[in-house]
């Protein structure tokens, strides 16, 4: 009789584990999967990244070509290793045809090698910005309508130098590929005006003690140019100070912003004044950011003004639904017409136009920022310049971009 | 020291099916049997990562219930195989990668690895309990550190990408069925060698150190020797599971042998029940589906906490894990099949 009973639990269990898959989806709903960190360092850029998709499926009543949209969460903690486990049960469980996501640079570079083995599956960036996501070796079905992090940096370099004045600069970044990319983006422009940058320190993420890089900065530097995000940015700014150190900062597109700028203290007194570039401006006169703004406030837990997470979730969720509104929200063919229509796809969004290249990576307007104190005492990234419509190439002619060489520690140089 | 694996003299009479018994039978059975049912995710992503992450539970248990010696570097051990799998294989990080062929890199990687535990072993045997957990915990956490810094031989925080498992008589081993196989196949290899070890005479002698190591010093057994070896031991299993997943997830990277993980590890070795190899393999199927599936169940905000609360109840329940909670249903079980008998 125990044996019926084992027999019988044993059963249970294993139709339970191969119960089919929920993903006979109605015909009226369309799936779309959207990863983001919930989980890990990153959870509250997430949770932000998540407001800014949600505010593009708002836009369109829950709707695209007659159907209802349906959201499938996935979380990584922001490791490439978690991301690829989290979008192959997207694909491969809830069978989601159109996945957005990842947020962070590796995460990209490893979902992108995962999209090459799902070739039905259509994979469109989150705000994952590595330059190798989309310049060496892409995946067809991967469409980046937000830009990568050396786009970001786009007109810094030239007037840290020329505007600023500044010769020589050290770099403190964080040690993944993300901040690679911002360097190489800043270093481009910057060593090609003619600036020395003699040091470039790489820390962990979440190092806590920065007192043998603060050391290791050279004397002489004219500025420091800081990479770092959050608690990491905040760390390196307060000891850097209590250190009794007066160089001027030049930012990083995650470094000044708003989780850093409301932070108390003096650190308030160093970073007024500090220059930095990304894909958004808080001080945006324009009124389809403005309208962007107030549509994003609607959001559940918003902060005062969208992330760049909120800002690249959004556009990159826009482009899916335009794209899935083109084809009348029908991607039974494995998706060849959605990703045709992708490709062809540009469109207005809050920061300006935006089209793709060749390789599925978008160009788009760039915008140079300053922090300044605004009416309040609050601290923002004034407008001081739109840079339009950069591409991946940042410009240069694409053969000899590539000659620069893949972004890592060592490359670029100008000591 | 003796290390001769002597089979017991009154059940080497027995058929062996009988000895096995119907429980093990059914379940291998039906194991044998789950990839004619299951979808391709259910195969690789939730029956090869459980069986990856049990066995890795695996050489835990064998360590915390036979040796008494609780370890928080079993992750490590096996991050060690897949980097070597990457350094000695191939990958396309364009660092390093020798190109050896895989039936000469698994087994150095897994040795390497074997080499690695018995070394942590060797640093950690002086230690007893919170100890040996903090001294492992030290070693676990230095290595995921060392290998984010390193550029020469870990690739930094990157780590190596493009790592694909062999194709060998005509099957890409990396398929969702042949890959589930293979790591049923290493999971119950490693299942029936701590079984038949831990009954064998080095087993016995373990487990008879974990009791009372100041008695079989005096009987003239040499404490440290064994213990070492029987890291040495979970090394391979360690090493083996390190090698299925650097092939699974093709890539291995910092990240992958984190603080996070290490502790994964000791949470399935825990849940299941430390007191026989089975528990590992049911704690990591709990934990497995839990991770995968919690965020379907309470959305993305809080699914770790409904995670933690699952595992809260399945200690609290039963401080045994879920096999403790097997011997509390069984004798219910027992009883009532006594009552509606004829």
């Amino acid at each position: 009789m125990t044996m019926q009973r084992r027999t019988l639990l044993a059963l249970a269990l294993f139709t339970g584990l191969t119960a089919p898959s929920m993903a006979l989806a109605a015909d009226d709903t369309i799936k779309i999967g959207l990863l983001a960190t919930f989980e890990g360092p990153f959870t509250v850029l997430g949770e932000d990244s998540e407001r800014g998709a949600m505010t593009a499926v708002a836009e369109m009543n829950g709707m695209v070509a007659g159907k209802k949209i349906e959201i499938v969460k996935g979380s990584s903690d922001a490791s490439p290793d978690s991301a690829v486990r989290a979008a192959r049960k997207l694909v491969e469980q809830d069978g989601v045809k159109v996945l957005v996501g990842p947020l962070s640079g590796d995460e990209g570079i490893a979902v992108k090698d995962y999209a090459k083995t799902q070739p039905d599956v259509t994979f469109i960036n989150g705000t994952s910005a590595a330059q190798d996501t989309t310049l060496r070796d892409p995946a067809e079905n991967f469409f980046r309508f937000s830009t990568d992090g050396a786009q970001w940096m786009a007109g810094l370099g030239t007037y840290a130098f020329t505007e600023k004045g500044y010769k020589k600069v050290a770099t403190v970044a964080e040690d993944y590929s993300f901040p690679y990319t911002q360097v190489f983006g800043f270093m481009a422009e910057f060593c090609k005006a003619g600036g020395h940058v003699p040091s470039k320190s790489w820390v962990p993420i979440g190092n806590k003690d920065f007192s043998s890089v603060i050391a290791a900065i050279p004397e002489d530097v004219d500025a420091i140019y800081v990479a770092l995000g959050g608690a990491d940015a905040v760390n390196f700014l307060t000891q850097y100070q209590q250190g009794g150190g007066s160089a001027p900062l030049i930012g990083g597109s995650i470094t000044v912003d708003q989780t850093v700028l409301t932070s108390k203290g003096k650190l308030r007194d160093v970073l007024k004044g500090t220059p930095s570039a990304g894909p958004t401006a808080d001080t945006n006169d324009a009124p389809a950011w403005k309208a962007f703004v107030e549509a994003y406030k609607k959001q559940p837990g918003a902060f005062p003004s969208p992330s760049l997470f909120a800002h690249g979730y959004y556009v990159d969720m826009k482009a899916t639904l335009l794209g899935l509104d083109q084809v009348g929200g029908d991607v039974s063919d494995g998706g060849k017409k959605l990703r045709d229509a992708l490709s062809k796809l540009s469109f207005d969004t809050p920061t300006g136009k935006v089209s793709l290249d060749k390789n599925r990576n978008a160009i788009a307007d760039i915008f140079l920022t300053e922090v300044t104190e605004g009416a309040d005492g609050t601290l923002l990234n004034k407008l001081v310049k739109v840079v339009p419509q950069v591409n991946q190439t940042l410009g240069i002619p694409e053969d000899e971009f590539m000659k620069l060489g893949a972004v890592n520690r060592d490359n670029p140089s100008c000591p | 020291m003796s290390l001769t694996l002597a089979a017991d003299s009154t059940t080497s009479q027995q058929n062996w099916l009988e000895k096995l018994g119907p429980g093990q039978i059914i379940l291998a059975v039906a194991l044998a049997l789950y990839p004619l049912a299951a979808s391709d995710f259910f195969l690789t992503q939730i029956g090869g990562y459980s069986l990856i992450f049990g066995m890795l539970g695996l050489s835990l248990m064998m360590l915390a219930g036979y040796g008494g010696m609780v370890s928080l570097a079993q992750i490590t051990v096996a991050g060690i195989a897949a980097y070597a799998i990457a350094i000695l294989g191939n990958n396309n990080s364009n660092i390093l990668g020798f190109g050896w062929p895989w039936w000469l890199a698994v087994p150095f990687a897994v040795l390497a690895a074997a080499l690695a535990s018995a070394l942590i072993g060797w640093i950690s045997v002086r230690t007893e309990g919170i100890y040996t957990i903090m001294i492992t915990l030290a070693i676990a956490t230095a290595t995921y550190y060392f290998a984010q810094q390193n550029y020469a031989i870990f690739n930094g925080h990157s780590g190596y990408t493009g790592i694909r498992a062999p194709v060998f008589w005509g099957v890409n081993w990396r398929d969702p069925r042949p890959f589930y196989y293979l790591c049923l196949g290493s999971a119950v290899l490693s299942y029936a060698a701590i079984l038949y070890g831990a009954r064998s005479t080095f087993g016995m002698t373990v487990q008879a150190i974990r009791d009372n190591p100041r008695r079989m010093r005096a009987l003239g057994y040499h404490v440290t020797a064994h213990k070492v070896f029987a890291w040495f031991l979970a090394g391979l299993v360690g090493g083996l599971a390190g090698v299925l997943l650097v092939w699974f997830n093709g890539r291995v990277s910092p990240g992958t042998i984190g603080v996070d993980a290490a502790i994964d590890v000791l949470i399935i070795a825990v849940i299941g029940g430390l007191r026989h190899p089975i528990g590992p393999f049911l704690g990591a199927l709990v934990v497995v589906l839990m991770q995968t599936f919690a965020i379907d169940i309470v959305g993305a905000e809080r699914f770790n906490t409904l995670i933690g609360l699952v595992f809260l109840v399945i200690v609290f329940v039963s401080p045994d894990g879920i096999l403790g909670l097997w011997e509390k249903i069984k004798p219910h079980l027992t009883q009532e099949s006594l009552r509606s008998g004829p």
